[in-house]
Parts: structure tokens; sequence; C-alpha cells
């Protein structure tokens, strides 16, 4: 469905150092740098797929969301959605995507967010009856009822985002490219936008391709993670194997009674207060319940609990092993 | 899914319409931009009182060229006043620097990614909404500047069109006049792609075209030589043909050949700006991440 193939792009940025007489020497001779935004970018994702794409700032993921949408031209490579090459045939390829840009609005600022949706139905022509169906069944899940007759310009930033989702979807895209779409939303908001997606994926057999800082949104939405750096694809796998792969450690927290506890081979006192006490166990040299066992005997246990390391962990151990 | 998909194809299909579907959607645009324009009610008294204000002090400063030597004057009195009416009234539709900032911003803050994502032509999309733009201030407008203008006294009122004849060119010439007028502001537009700021395209291109134009005096004031020359340039295929036409200024067959050249005009920049948005949309740079 999506073929990605070496996809290359480089921007020439101007850099100069602050102040006036660097700003002075940059009107005769600017320096600019070539950078490598996409470096021989090569993937496949099949129909129905929900991608998670991930990587630090200035990795190179909006500007893959953008070659995919048609928007950017790459310098080198081949990509092929639904038998196009998006750039080549843009305005047929737009038809059977939808995009989310995070951090922009496509909703008209000072019209309510119906007369939005209305402009996108005869932009897409979707037929009435389409319209009305894909219209209902957004308001219903996305909760916009009261939203969508307010201009865009009145909206909060999460109220604003959920409308934007929905006018992303109004022509039913095969594909649905999602650049931070949960950037700055609040818990619920947050929670409806991933229900919502998960849902359209299940239901619609819509392909998910997503980037985002929030790890919060990979765990929920999706199975495959792409981590990208530099330009490059460091990674494409599973989302649980990586976890394996980084949990080496798990957490301990005891609530207990008694003196205090001692520690044997393998364990870490990362905190230690009152009657409280943290460990990290390095699972190489002990498991987790011969060291539940080892504090039993100590101590009278109240209250125990196991952490894995959280997934922003695992990414930054991630980024940290690729040095990026 | 599937079957959405096929529904959306049997629609566009159905009757062949295919065809007109396509400007449709252009329309829904024209028509979202003329409503949206219509908003402005302060910005459009303020800017009738301003051309009401700038007409009476043009006229002024002719009155006092026709005072020195009313044989150099090269127009009637009458067909100027009317041509000074004329243009403070319908100043939205010929001014070349009635342009809107949401494109220049559209490029410069990168917008445009969404703009890009839609299955329209970016240059057809653009045109569309800055006709919408223009009309809609100018209808706003043109009618008070135009009722107050036809009660003033004689040499500085505007009078009926010279004849039916007149009349009927200045609206075909008016509207070729109009399509130049876009068709350049296009350029503008299109050029801020490579240039990243529009301040400097703007500047160079407005002062320029202001003067070309006839807008600062009429072209027919300029000196013998030069005239002739500026009168072959797109700009004097903007207001220069319409408001002349008007009060018979240019008639006869002049009026052929004046409307002729605006109709090159406007096919050479129609092309000229469709050549330069399918290069400028290859190098497009989305901005600001």
């Amino acid at each position: 469905m999506i073929k990605v193939e070496h996809i290359s792009k480089t921007f020439k940025v101007s850099r100069r150092s602050a102040g006036f007489s660097e700003a002075f020497k940059a009107l005769f001779h600017r320096q600019y740098e070539c950078i490598k935004a996409l470096d021989d970018i090569s993937f496949t994702i099949e129909e129905g797929e929900m991608v998670g794409y991930i990587g630090p700032n200035g990795a190179g993921k909006s500007s893959t969301i953008k070659v995919l949408s048609g928007i950017l031209t790459p310098e080198s490579g081949n990509c092929i959605i639904n038998g196009r090459v998006p750039w080549k045939e843009r305005t047929a390829h737009v038809n059977e995507i939808g995009v989310v840009f995070g951090q922009r609005s496509q909703l008209w600022w000072d019209v309510p967010v119906i007369d939005s949706f209305e402009l996108l139905r005869d932009i897409y022509r979707i037929p009435k009856e389409v319209y009305n169906n894909n219209l209902e069944e957004l308001v219903t899940l996305l909760n916009l009822e009261q939203l969508i007759r307010t201009p865009a310009r009145q909206l909060s930033l999460g109220q604003r985002m959920r409308c934007e989702i929905a006018a992303s979807l109004l022509h039913s895209p095969m594909i649905l490219l999602l650049d931070e779409p949960t950037i700055g939303l609040d818990a619920v908001s947050k929670i409806a936008v991933r229900d919502f997606i998960l849902e359209r994926n299940r239901n619609h057999k819509t392909t998910v391709i997503l980037t985002t800082h929030d790890m919060q949104d990979i765990e929920t939405l999706t199975k495959r993670i792409i981590l990208i750096g530099k330009g490059n694809i460091l990674m494409d796998g599973n989302l649980e194997d990586i976890r394996k792969q980084f949990s080496t450690n798990k957490r301990l927290t005891v609530e207990y009674q008694g003196d205090h506890i001692d520690f044997c081979e393998g364990m870490t006192p990362v905190s230690s207060s009152n009657q409280l006490a943290t460990f990290d166990i390095d699972l190489s040299k002990l498991n987790v319940s011969d060291a539940i066992a080892y504090i039993s005997r100590q101590v009278d246990v109240n209250d125990i609990s196991v952490d894995g390391p959280s997934i922003d962990e695992v990414v930054a151990k991630l980024y940290h092993q690729y040095q990026i | 899914m599937g079957q959405e998909k096929r529904a959306i194809m049997r629609y566009q299909k159905y009757m062949g319409y295919q065809k007109y579907q396509r400007y449709q959607k252009y329309l829904t645009f024209f028509r979202m931009r003329f409503l949206a324009g219509l908003q402005y009610r302060a910005a459009a008294l303020a800017g009738i009182v301003t051309q009401f204000v700038w007409g009476l002090m043009e006229l002024l400063m002719f009155r006092a060229f026709y005072q020195v030597n009313p044989n150099a004057f090269p127009m009637t009195r009458e067909a100027l006043a009317s041509y000074i009416w004329l243009q403070q009234a319908l100043l939205a539709i010929f001014m070349t620097w009635f342009l809107e900032n949401e494109i220049f911003q559209t490029i410069t803050d990168g917008g445009i990614a969404y703009e890009l994502c839609r299955p329209t032509d970016l240059y057809d999309m653009w045109f569309f909404r800055s006709m919408a733009n223009r009309l809609s201030k100018a209808v706003l407008r043109c009618i008070p500047i135009l009722i107050v203008a036809a009660f003033l006294p004689a040499p500085y009122g505007i009078g009926l069109p010279s004849s039916l004849e007149a009349g009927l060119w200045f609206i075909i010439t008016g509207f070729l006049g109009f399509l130049v007028v876009v068709a350049f502001c296009m350029l503008i537009y299109i050029i801020t792609f490579f240039t990243y700021s529009p301040v400097g395209v703007r500047m160079v291109a407005i002062s320029m075209v202001e003067f070309f134009a006839g807008s600062v005096i009429p072209l027919p004031f300029l000196p013998n030589g030069i005239r002739q020359l500026v009168e072959l340039l797109p700009f004097a295929s903007m207001q220069n043909v319409p408001l002349r036409v008007y009060s018979g200024d240019i008639a006869g067959v002049e009026i052929y050949a004046r409307a002729a050249l605006q109709l090159f005009w406007v096919i050479v920049l129609l092309w000229l700006g469709k050549r330069l948005t399918a290069v400028a949309v290859k190098r497009v740079v989305v901005q600001g991440g």
C-alpha cells in the first residue's frame, strides 16, 4: 500500500552567529549548510496498519509526512502510495489521504467550523450522503455538537484539534497521516483523540501513520514503530520487542514495618525514607520473586509494587543507544 | 470504506459531472471568500471616506493644472472627473496594492502545507480567492462614492457613460483589466516562494505599477514618446482602458485594439503565473517545521 524506497531530501540552511558584525558580514557572504533531512529512507506499510513514527526534534519525521502527502518533492528515491507517486500526481493522491499537522490549522479562522467543513465537502466533491454520514459519525465520536457552530478562533487548542481531525476525515481517506495530533491537548482530549483513531482503524481499516513525542500515543495506538534520527531510519520493529530488549531493570517500591532493609547483589537502592524504600533490580543478576522473598524475610511488608521502565525511558535509552 | 470510495467515484461520473464539478469547488471558494469580505463594515466605511477625500484632492490638483494652461490638458475635464471617481469607487478592483496578506502568510509561515493537501490547483484556487476578495470589497465601497460623485456639479462630478456602447465596453474592458490585475498580483504571490519574504517584491512591484498603470496620474498626462511606450505595458491594460472608455476618451476602433491588447496580457500573465507555480511547487519548502 505504501512503499517508500531510498528517499533523500536536503534543505539549504543559512547560518550565522549572533551580533551586528556577523549580520553585516552575512550581507555580502552568506554561509549555507546543506542539511540532510531525509537520507535514504525506505519502508513499507500494509493496508490497515498503524505505525508510530518517532525520533527526536529535527529528525525528519515531519519531512517524511510531507513527502508522503505530496507536498515535498524529494531529490532522489521513489515512493508509491496506492499505485501513485505522491508529488507527481498530487491532486489525485490527496483525494485518498487525510493529513493533520498538529501545529497548523486548516479551519477558516473567522467562520464557524461547519462552514469550513462544507468548503471541504465541495473541494473534495464528497457526495451528499457520504458527507452527512461522515459528519454525523465524526460529530458523535469526537463530541463536536457544540463546537462546529463556533468560529475556529474561539475554540481552545484541544477543541480545535478535534475539529481539525474531523476535517481531515470528511472525505473518507484510506490513509491518515498525523503529524503530532496530540500536541498541547489535555488528558481528556488526548484520550478522545486516541480512542477515535483506534476506532477508525478498526472499523474503516484506515492506515494510520503517526508522529508524536507523546509515547503514550504510541503505546495505545501502534504495534509497530519506526525510529528516525538525523534523517536515517535506525530501527523498524515491534514495540513489545523493543521494550523487552530494554527492560533490564525493574523498580520495586516497598512499604514496610521494621528497621531497615539490607541489600543483596543485584539490588540498587534508589531512595529510602521512613518505612518506604525503592530499589532497582538488575534482572540479569536477580529475579523479582527472589528479591521480594529476600525483603519479606527481613521486614513485614505492607505493600509492594513492581514497575517496568516507562515507555519514555525505553525511548530515551533508544535515542541514547543510537546517539541521536 | 471501499464502498464509500466507489460511491464517490460513481457520483463523480454521474451525468458527466466531472467537467462542471471541476469549477464548482472554485466557485464555492469564491462564495466563501466573498461572504467573508462583506463582513468588514468598519474598514469599508473608513475606505469610503478616504477615497472620497482623495478623489476631491486629485480633482483640485488637476483644476490647478487646468487654470495654468487649459490648452495643454490632454483630456476633457468631465472625462477626467469620471476617471477619478470611477478609480476611487473601484479601487479594490484595480489597485495592485490590494494584496492579500493571508496568502503571503501562508507562504512565509508554512500554512502552504495544508493548501497543497487539497485536490485543487493552487494557482486557480488563489486566483478565484483574490477575485472574490477584491469584488466583495468593491461592492461595499463603490455605491456610496458613485452616488455622492453623481451629485457633484458639472466638471467635478461623474457623468453617465458617453454612449450605450461605451457603457458596454466599459464592462468588458473592466473585466479584462480586472483579470490583468489579479494575474499580475498572482505573480507577486508566487515570487514570494522564491524570495521567502514578500517585503521586497511587494515594494518594487507596487511602486512601479502604480505609476505605469495610471493610478497616480492618468496616462494621457504623460509626455509623448514615453506615453506610447507605457501604453503597451501590461500595467496600462489595467484601469487605464476601462476608465477612459467610460467617458469616451478612448472610442471607436481604438477600443478593439486596446481590448485585444488586454486579452493578450491576460493570456501571457496567466501562462507565466501557471508556469512559475509549477516550478515553485516543485521546490516548495514548508517554513516553520
